[in-house]
């Protein structure tokens, strides 16, 4: 009951960051310098009866010159109702929505491959390091953890592509196969990418961990479990990881937006066709209309994740439930 | 984080630990062996950017036939051709000048703006601090590379005739915004910290105006915060100039890390170190200011308030 | 080492400490925590471990029982378990011991007990890991255990979380925990410290009992003389790392030699003291263990201190009567022989 009062606040200010992210975006066309209009359509002969006609109704469609708030307004309706609106190409209009379908699922592919990779590998790789404390292992974790920090997932991107696409040629260096075609195509191609995206998280992750796990192992009920006679193995898994997690997942969480960011630039390299592909696109090709509507679905979805992630740490820690419940 | 076992000699009363602190491999306090490498590099590459022009570098335009694609040590040209015969040597020093006049421009002004506005925020609170509070999540709620890719599309590629320093400009702009939320809050997070000491109270009780004390007594105890993020700043902005050159916004005419590694793209198969010589200049470069970002930040050890 | 002595039979020995020395390597040096203590412990008795805070007494009862980090720790001596050398055996073998022969309840039940885990299964993992209970035994064992302890509706008790409830019934839960398994040792390192004085007693009270019902021996340590004043068989005095005076609870008390311990008894307030009488306290400070003094290690803060003190350190002395002391000018009586090292009362 009072979780839920608690959720309610937060899902207010969930509210007002969403309105005001939106707005912005919304404003990105009309806030290009001279006339949108002329942006969008690019036209040789400018002069021309049909072409001044065209950006009328274009004008008119996007609401020009309407004041700002009514350019907001009709933009979050078509927003929410699915109308993405549309990109102005030569042969005619294609809405935009239908590229977000299909362009959307292949990166929360790519995101979730990726963050799922890094966990997978950060994980008992820090365990082991805030066991081993000061040891080879640890030492070695904690330096290669620096070094892949300081990696720009681009260039790791590259080299895999390189090295392993090429050179070695144990999986394609790039393009897409969807999961439901070939299961296993897929996930051949999937891998360096979501490697390249994962590399930095790993680090990151890695050492939260191992910096948490060392501070949990110091704890009196670490001591108290392994007084009870039960395994090293046990204690850290069992006892010792689930409180050293909460930063974890905080960040974890969190990270979605970088890894948004550069999941763009990591599929343009491996030709994956994304979200971050349509962007890409869409910038090449001046779709600013499309381009509004991709920003703003990814600054939503970076708004939403964290907001879940929240409302997960309240969860995984009990104490914070209550904490809160009783402030 | 884990003390140092100096701070947590056992006594009787404290519980003895798991198979933990051992002498702590102190990376952090004093400069080391590391501290000092990346130091030399960062001083070394600003020299060679700020003396390309009369160091004895061949022209980073010019392209010389003889060494198209050919790998590094090559008589004359050390680090060897791209793919238009032009020496990566001197492509790599001209390009460190652009990258390094991006990267410490945008963070340069990100710093200044993001800066002031953390401070007024972290040190007035009140309306301005949830004012400035909600304008900095508001930015940072877009990924960076979105919002920088979207700023730099509309005011940059919209013309097609933009002048490199034009675009120049427009990445520096665009670069700072990006970064200002990120400045602002770490900046405001010190600043709240250092307000509560007695030190600011005591100057406020003698009498001092807010903005004087502001700015001799928290200033100063906030810098420390500031340095080692702008350091890791810079990194970032380097690496954000090297991913918009990937996609093809970047600066064209001149050379820089970024869009060296975009042209050598096409020739990774045969020629890889094309792309992969400004990459490690980038790495070095990113390594040198994450490092020494950190050592700053543990020496003076400000225990910042979690926002 | 010798043990020159067999007053009881060898049967009821449960414990012999012979010579136990635990250093800490620290930047600052070597930390001597514990630096030579020997005492032994019948089945079914209590031995009280009184000290300061750094005086050795938590590190005493973790060396007993093996409990410490496995880097930087320096460890010399045996300690004798059942007529094995546990000092000297692998970490899975000693944890064989944990539990089940021997547990340890700590300082703060708040911290002590897994924040994020149900308190029953927290007593429950003992029972299925180390007794291979399947889940129904294990549980209706807890349940058993809960009531044990004196505590109320067990049943809802054993889906809660330590933060749910009174320090108290968290002290009570955490004695489940440590006696689920059946040990014939238990360590209680300062039990009642983080308690109500209202609770310290039911909670000491309900260590006694639990202790005759299962003819377990305790090692209970504690700062508080209080504590320890009718509830146990003997008494060891620690200070500095080092024995400064053991013997049996009632002669300890009328017949006390070490003038650090008789500091201690007199600094104890009680009711019957006239209104406004000034706390005495002891002063100065514990030496460093790193570096301590050459000569008595209370020299510095000994009311009674000659010159012998300073300079030359006291062994441990036999007064007898199972009292053992370590001081030159005891506190009453004139010296007695001194003891190998090795004995302790029994």
């Amino acid at each position: 009951m009072v979780l839920a009062r608690e959720l309610g606040k937060r899902f207010l200010l969930l509210v007002l960051v969403l309105f005001l992210v939106t707005l912005f975006t919304s404003l990105l066309l009309s806030m290009t310098p001279g006339d949108p209009v002329d942006t969008l359509l690019p036209v040789a002969d400018e002069n021309s009866e049909e072409v001044q006609q065209r950006k009328a109704e274009v004008r008119e469609r996007l609401n020009l010159d309407e004041p700002l708030w009514t350019q907001y307004t009709a933009w979050l309706g078509d927003f929410v109702r699915g109308d993405f609106g549309d990109y102005f190409r030569v042969s005619g209009e294609d809405p935009v929505g239908d590229t977000v379908k299909e362009a959307l699922p292949v990166s929360l592919q790519l995101m979730v491959y990726s963050q799922i990779l890094a966990l997978l590998i950060a994980i008992p790789v820090g365990v082991v390091a805030a066991y081993r404390a000061g040891s080879w292992f640890d030492k070695g974790a904690n330096t290669t953890a620096f070094a892949l920090l300081s990696v720009p997932s681009f260039v790791l991107g590259l080299a895999l592509a390189y090295y392993i696409g090429v050179w070695l040629n144990w999986v394609p260096p790039s393009g897409y196969v969807p999961f439901g075609e070939d299961a296993v195509e897929h996930v051949k191609r999937m891998v360096l990418p979501a490697l390249s995206l994962a590399a930095a998280q790993i680090a990151v992750y890695m050492r939260l961990l191992r910096s948490d796990m060392m501070q949990t192992l110091q704890e009196d009920f670490v001591q108290m479990a392994r007084s009870k006679g039960i395994s090293d193995r046990r204690v850290l898994w069992r006892h010792a990881l689930r409180p050293s997690s909460l930063t974890l997942l905080t960040v974890a969480g969190l990270n979605v937006g970088t890894l948004i960011g550069n999941a763009l630039v990591i599929e343009v390299l491996f030709s994956i066709p994304g979200l971050g592909t349509a962007i890409f696109q869409a910038i090449t090709e001046r779709q600013y209309v499309a381009l509004q509507s991709f920003v703003a679905i990814i600054a939503i979805i970076f708004v939403l994740v964290n907001f879940a992630v929240d409302v997960l740490y309240t969860v995984v820690d009990p104490r914070i439930r209550h904490a809160r419940a009783r402030s | 984080m884990p003390e140092p076992v100096a701070d947590r000699v056992p006594t009787a009363a404290a519980p003895a630990g798991n198979g933990a602190e051992p002498v702590e491999a102190a990376p952090t306090r004093k400069l080391g062996l590391m501290g000092w490498l990346s130091l030399i590099w960062l001083v070394g590459i600003t020299l060679a950017a700020v003396l390309a022009p009369v160091l004895p570098l061949s022209d980073p335009d010019e392209s010389f036939l003889r060494i198209v694609r050919e790998p590094p040590i090559q008589p004359g040209h050390l680090l060897g051709g791209d793919g238009n015969g032009r020496d990566i040597l001197a492509r790599v020093i001209y390009g460190t000048r652009t990258s390094l006049t991006i990267s410490v421009g945008a963070v340069g002004l990100g710093l200044i703006v993001g800066g002031f506005l953390g401070l007024v925020a972290g040190f007035f609170r009140g309306r301005i601090d949830t004012i400035l509070s909600t304008l900095f999540n508001v930015l940072l709620a877009i990924p960076s590379l979105v919002l920088l890719l979207a700023l730099v599309t509309i005011y940059a590629s919209s013309d097609e005739n933009a002048s490199n320093a034009r675009r120049m400009v427009v990445l520096i702009v665009a670069l700072a915004i990006v970064s200002v939320p990120l400045l602002g809050r770490i900046t405001r997070a010190s600043t709240l910290a250092w307000s509560e000491r007695e030190f600011v109270k005591a100057a406020a009780v003698l009498g001092a105006r807010p903005w004087r004390i502001m700015f001799r007594e928290v200033l100063p105890n906030v810098l420390p915060a500031m340095m080692s993020i702008t350091l890791l700043g810079i990194g970032i902005a380097i690496v954000f100039e090297g991913a918009i050159s990937l996609l093809g916004l970047g600066v064209s005419d001149v050379p820089s890390w970024g869009n060296m590694i975009a042209s050598g793209r096409p020739e990774l198969a045969r020629a890889p170190h094309i792309v992969a010589i400004p990459s490690i200049a980038i790495f070095l470069t990113v390594l040198s200011l994450n490092y020494l970002g950190d050592v700053i930040r543990a020496r003076f050890d400000v225990r910042e308030a979690v926002l | 080492m010798n043990e020159p002595y067999a007053v009881r039979p060898a049967a009821r020995r449960l414990l012999d400490v012979v010579d136990v020395k635990t250093y800490f390597r620290t930047p600052r040096g070597l930390v001597r925590a514990v630096d030579g203590v020997s005492l032994s412990l019948d089945r079914g008795t209590t031995l009280g471990i009184v000290g300061e805070s750094g005086s050795g007494k938590s590190v005493l009862s973790r060396s007993i029982m093996g409990l410490l980090p496995k880097r930087n720790v320096v460890r010399e001596g045996k300690v004798v378990y059942e007529g094995t050398d546990i000092s000297r055996l692998s970490p899975e073998e000693l944890r064989e011991l944990w539990g089940t022969e021997m547990a340890m309840i700590f300082q703060d039940p708040m911290t002590s007990l897994n924040p994020v885990q149900r308190v029953g299964a927290q007593i429950t993992e003992g029972l299925r890991v180390r007794l291979d209970m399947d889940r129904k035994t294990a549980k209706a064992t807890a349940l058993a255990l809960l009531r044990s302890v004196g505590i109320p509706e067990p049943e809802r008790r054993l889906r809660q979380y330590p933060h749910e409830l009174s320090g108290g019934m968290r002290q009570r839960i955490m004695i489940a925990v440590a006696l689920a398994c059946g040990p014939k040792l238990l360590f209680a390192d300062e039990p009642t410290t983080a308690l109500d004085v209202t609770v310290q007693a039911q909670i000491l009270n309900l260590l006694a009992r639990q202790q005759r019902e299962r003819d377990m021996a305790v090692i209970l340590v504690t700062h508080d003389l209080g504590v320890v004043a009718g509830r146990t068989d003997h008494i060891a005095v620690m200070y500095a790392g080092q024995l400064v005076e053991m013997a049996p609870t009632a002669e300890l008390f009328s017949n006390v030699r070490m003038p650090y311990t008789e500091a201690l008894l007199r600094s104890i307030p009680t009711l019957d003291q006239p209104r406004h009488t000034r706390l005495q306290v002891i002063p100065g400070r514990p030496p460093d263990l790193v570096d301590p003094p050459p000569g008595c290690r209370f020299a510095p803060r000994c009311r009674y201190v000659q010159e012998r003190c300073r300079v030359e350190a006291p062994p441990l002395l036999d007064g007898g009567n199972g009292h053992l002391y370590r001081c030159w000018y005891p506190v009453g009586r004139e010296t007695a022989a001194p003891v190998t090292v090795g004995t302790g009362a029994s």
